[in-house]
């Protein structure tokens, strides 16, 4: 079995909040089920997270709680909203 | 009216603030292309060259010493880089350009460096994405990256990939290698002579090059050598510039700088898009000297209830 990552990013910690950025890892290198394609240039392969679940993806990693916000608004670095999925695929022989 | 100088509008460096670039196209004339981009191919061998060298690799073995005319030092003042006849140079004093620098970072920034980008045609791999500033200053202070195009890049010509409004983000250089797609990201394409100019901390990448052109950009990084304060062509400031009482959910202005400051890229969704907002106008009020400026109440409300405000009229 190989491996298959989905990173999504999302606008909120809901797992029903929309997609704003992503990413996919092929641990089958193209001989596995085919990953899902982006639907346009600026249009994620899955609106939501919980769209990726509906479609079979298992969630692997969810984001931790976020820093408390100080007086001068949050500090802002990486993308906040990090969701991991896989799916676990055979190869074709 | 045109400003003589050519230096930036006030809405221009508030398009800046918001996003983090600015886009000129075709700002550099034809035949002053065609001599900046010899230039650069004259120049790009000694510059990876040295480069490889300070970084210890074998293949950057000096023959020779730095020619300081060929290649500017570090802390350079930029008048003193690349003195006539040079292209480069003429690229840097053409008035259009020199009123753009003026605006950001002064009129005498100092050189940090700069680099010769060259991708040939059928190049297959492309950057991760990052971002060059690795430190941060504590303060609103940034450099500026001018990325010049002396020709045109098609679509897929390995055009520069970026994200515009991350450069407020603090984020480790590699740290946002794997975000593969980016809502709302662009890949730069253009026509000859067109100048990018971006915030220090933009997200950004080079592209792969499948195309049959070999792709060229000159990147020079200036840092600035006094407060970053009303630089620009304020003629538009009182029009433009909002009071703190500009606020989306009591009475929001019309054609203001807070307006402008609330536009998010689309990446930038929902709430967080708040956090966002306030470190635009943290630089806003930076740059304009302006300590009670904000956009939507957030640093005024807490100025109220420090009393600080208890004395002013409504």
């Amino acid at each position: 079995m190989h491996q298959q990552l989905l990173y999504l990013w999302l606008a909120e910690s809901a797992l029903d909040a929309e997609v704003v950025a992503w990413a996919l890892y092929d641990g089958a290198k193209g001989k596995g089920q085919a990953l899902p394609a982006a639907k346009g240039p600026d249009a994620p392969p899955y609106a939501t997270a919980l769209a990726a679940l509906e479609d079979g993806w298992c969630l692997f990693q969810a984001p931790q709680a976020g820093t408390p916000v100080g007086p001068e608004g949050a500090s802002l670095g990486e993308l906040q909203f990090q969701f991991i999925f896989e799916r676990r695929v055979a190869i074709a022989p | 009216m045109e400003d003589p100088r050519h230096r930036l509008s006030t809405a221009a460096m508030a398009a800046f603030v918001a996003d983090g670039f600015l886009r000129f196209d075709a700002l550099i004339p034809e035949p002053l292309n065609r001599a900046a981009l010899e230039e650069m191919k004259a120049l790009a061998p000694g510059k990876l060259r040295r480069t490889l060298h300070g970084l210890g690799g074998r293949a950057g073995r000096l023959d020779r010493g730095i020619e300081s005319q060929e290649s500017p030092e570090s802390l350079t003042p930029l008048e003193a880089c690349y003195p006539a006849p040079s292209a480069l140079g003429a690229v840097l004093r053409f008035p259009a350009v020199a009123g753009i620098i003026e605006s950001l970072v002064g009129a005498n920034p100092a050189f940090d460096h700069d680099f010769i980008h060259h991708i040939p045609a059928g190049a297959p791999r492309g950057q991760h994405l990052h971002v060059d500033a690795v430190l941060e200053p504590a303060g609103q202070a940034f450099d500026i990256q001018l990325f010049y195009f002396p020709t045109a890049v098609a679509p897929g010509g390995g055009g520069t990939r970026f994200v515009p409004g991350s450069h407020l983000r603090r984020a480790r250089a590699e740290g946002i290698a794997r975000y593969q797609h980016v809502l709302g990201e662009q890949h730069y394409s253009g026509p000859a002579g067109t100048l990018l100019v971006f915030h220090q901390g933009l997200w950004h990448a080079g592209q792969p090059n499948p195309s049959a052109e070999d792709r060229w950009m000159y990147k020079l990084r200036l840092n600035p050598r006094e407060p970053q304060q009303r630089l620009w062509n304020t003629a538009d400031l009182a029009e433009l510039h909002n009071s703190p009482r500009d606020h989306s959910f009591a009475y929001p202005g019309s054609n203001t700088v807070a307006q402008r400051l609330r536009r998010m890229a689309p990446w930038q969704r929902g709430h967080e898009g708040r956090y966002e907002q306030m470190q635009r106008a943290a630089l806003w009020r930076y740059l304009t000297g302006d300590l009670t400026y904000d956009v939507d109440f957030y640093q005024t409300r807490k100025r109220v209830r420090e009393g600080v405000l208890e004395e002013e009229q409504p």
